[in-house]
């Protein structure tokens, strides 16, 4: 598209505070201590994780909280090579949907520790159904990303 | 209702970069500036001149293409002193902005008053009135915005 | 004009800095609350809708998608609507027309907003076009200041009158949250700490503008059928008005403020009300700056150009004065932005259905709900009563 007219270079910067409330605190704790938490609906018998305060399927407060495996398997994945001003982190990046074991939802993260220089490289390592493993970051802060990505199992 | 903060507080900051196309009216408009000249457009229609230039006149809806140097004086029709500050203020307090209603012009044109010491309250009290006439001051160096103008003082 | 529609019931939040909750959470407080003060079960519900300011203000977009689990909302359809400070009205407004249409017996309406999470004047400024405006508005307070300044050298009153009235309605409504458990800033003020209080943008001080809060607001809006199924006492919608400005600040003028006086006529025309202040028992008008709330008084005919002020302060608009104004409190209380407009609905409601508790005008059978948008852009008023 041809720019005949003048345009003007506008960058917008907000700070924000996100209140994490009750849920999330206990959750980014646990992360803090290299654990996973999920919740459990006593109706639906179903775990949830991230940690969720009540079950979107009945909508019952979930007050029963457990530690998640650790491990388990690739249900879809994501391959970027884009930037995009504000990224957190630099691409290439592979983002996944992982279905811990025993949890009835899928957690959306990182694939890691595997050879990122195509999607052809990627196909090589990860499949849908490949066992991962968080691998977590020396230093943890109380974030998702203390969990530095899965990996798989070898 | 002040609760204590319990709970943990993630800060955060959304950064979102913007390049705006002006379009040939803007873009007419600051290159007027940048010479120290500010254009009005006259409706057919109604007759009445808006400034800055517009491309259509909004009350008519016809396209308004007789472009016209206004006069860089007139009289204030309402102003506020600001003097606080937000995050990423573009013009930083003390200022006053101004509605101006320039000289055989029917709208009125939003800028800034100046060329006195605004912290002292009682001096801008005293100096700046409704109706008062302002006169449009240039920077020296301009770059086609709408700060090219430094600020309107009175005459 | 559609089918009759009732507001069946409402609930707000404890409003205030609520960092004790996620913004999702915060909405689920509202809508669990008008589902058990309502007895309605959210499977009834037809149609949802949702309203924030723009989501620079918290920093997610498509606010009404991130609710979409504790708005109950999965599997309906869902609108969201934001016209700035207005958009509480304007939640009311869609909720009013999807019953009056006909196409829905039950719908579930939810303002919020958590301004602690952000930065309302920044956000407020994004309102305004980057090129020439944006230098120049410095937010809310800077555009309202400009307004009062522009309104009383126009009609005349001098300024230590106009300051006198602000004072005095400063003074009453930050006493009158006492008496509204939700509200946010309850205090006992002198007029001295007002008169002296920090300029934010002259005339504006401190005890003239309202706070930053955190709170949601829900509400039911149902047909008549389902109403009368349920028995309960409701709050007919009598009258809507609503009306917008053109776009650049300072192409129309804000002092004898057309879009305000349009959307308040339409409304009374709708409602058949004749004499504004003697027709109607309470209004809950939007009042985010005093000075303001002198200027709605005038334009929606509550009064004369020119006596807003002098029957201020002679106390016709007090609690116990002849029309009672924002006896909640009002929004110089209480602002969360995206449910404050809804807020203003939901007094209104309980007004008419003697349910306001320590703060119920007595008696009171029509009341004036009102929001206002933009950058003194859109005006909305709507009229409640007892009687269908």
């Amino acid at each position: 598209m041809k720019k005949d007219y003048n345009t003007i270079d506008n960058v917008i910067r907000l700070p924000h505070k996100y209140a994490a409330g009750p849920t999330f605190t206990k959750f980014y704790n646990g992360l803090k201590e290299a654990k996973i938490y999920g919740t459990s609906c006593p109706a639906c018998k179903k775990v949830f994780v991230p940690a969720r305060s009540f079950c979107p399927g009945c909508l019952t407060n979930l007050e029963e909280w457990i530690e998640v495996a650790q491990e388990g398997e690739v249900v879809s994945w994501a391959y970027s090579n884009k930037e995009f001003f504000g990224m957190p982190g630099k691409p290439p990046v592979v983002i996944a949907l992982i279905r811990l074991d025993g949890t009835d939802c899928e957690l959306l993260h990182l694939i890691g520790g595997i050879d990122m220089d195509s999607p052809d490289t990627v196909k090589e390592s990860i499949k849908r159904g490949t066992r991962v493993r968080a691998a977590w970051n020396d230093e943890r802060r109380g974030h998702m990303l203390d969990i530095k990505c899965f990996e798989p199992v070898a | 209702m002040e609760k204590k903060h319990e709970y943990l507080i993630l800060e955060d900051e959304v950064a979102i970069p913007y390049e705006n196309a002006y379009g040939p009216t803007w873009t007419r408009f600051f290159e007027g500036m940048k010479e120290e000249k500010i254009y009005g457009t006259r409706c057919s229609k109604c007759n009445r001149v808006l400034v800055p230039a517009r491309s259509f006149c909004p009350r008519c809806f016809v396209e308004t293409d007789n472009w016209l140097e206004v006069s860089q004086e007139g009289a204030i029709v309402s102003w506020a002193l600001t003097d606080y500050e937000y995050f990423g203020m573009p013009t930083k307090p003390p200022f006053i902005g101004a509605l101006i209603k320039l000289d055989n012009t029917d709208t009125s044109f939003l800028h800034l008053i100046g060329g006195f010491d605004l912290r002292d309250f009682d001096t801008v009290r005293k100096t700046v009135k409704n109706g008062m006439k302002v006169k449009a001051v240039w920077k020296e160096e301009k770059t086609g915005h709408i700060m090219d103008i430094r600020y309107f003082e009175p005459v | 004009m559609g089918r009759p529609v009732a507001i069946i019931g409402s609930a707000q939040t404890n409003h205030g800095r609520r960092f004790d909750v996620t913004y999702p959470e915060l909405v689920k407080e509202a809508v669990d609350a008008v589902f058990e003060n309502t007895g309605i079960s959210p499977d009834d519900i037809e149609g949802v809708v949702s309203g924030t300011m723009p989501s620079m203000m918290e920093g997610v977009a498509l606010t009404h998608f991130y609710f979409a689990d504790v708005l109950r909302s999965v599997g309906k359809p869902i609108l969201k609507t934001e016209t700035c400070g207005s958009t509480g009205i304007s939640l009311a407004f869609t909720g009013y027309y999807w019953i009056a249409s006909g196409m829905a017996d039950l719908v579930l309406v939810v303002g919020s907003e958590k301004m602690n999470e952000g930065d309302s004047q920044a956000t407020m400024t994004t309102v305004v076009d980057p090129f020439y405006q944006r230098y120049f508005i410095s937010g809310a307070p800077g555009v309202f200041s400009m307004q009062c300044q522009e309104w009383s050298v126009k009609i005349g009153i001098p300024e230590e009158k106009v300051r006198a009235a602000a004072t005095r309605l400063s003074i009453d409504h930050h006493n009158d949250a006492f008496d509204n458990p939700h509200a946010h800033i309850k205090k006992r003020l002198t007029e001295e700490e007002v008169n002296t209080a920090r300029i934010i943008t002259y005339p504006v001080r401190l005890w003239d503008v309202c706070p930053n809060s955190d709170g949601a607001c829900a509400m039911i809006f149902a047909s008549e059928k389902m109403a009368q199924k349920l028995g309960k006492k409701v709050a007919w919608v009598k009258g809507v008005g609503y009306s917008g400005e053109e776009y650049w600040f300072g192409d129309s003028e804000k002092a004898i403020w057309q879009c305000a006086i349009d959307a308040s006529r339409q409304a009374y025309d709708m409602a058949g009300i004749k004499n504004p202040r003697k027709d109607l028992d309470v209004a809950e008008v939007y009042n985010p700056f005093t000075f303001q709330e002198l200027l709605y008084y005038e334009c929606f005919g509550f009064c004369n150009f020119g006596e807003a002020c002098d029957l201020t302060l002679k106390g016709t608009f007090s609690r116990e004065g002849e029309l009672p104004c924002d006896p909640s409190g009002g929004t110089l209380c209480t602002n969360p932005i995206g449910a404050t407009g809804l807020n203003r609905v939901a007094e209104a409601a309980l007004q008419v259905t003697g349910q306001a508790g320590a703060h119920q005008i007595p008696g009171a059978k029509l009341s004036l709900a009102h929001a206002m948008g933009g950058v003194d852009q859109f005006n909305g008023v709507m009229i409640l009563g007892s009687d269908k």
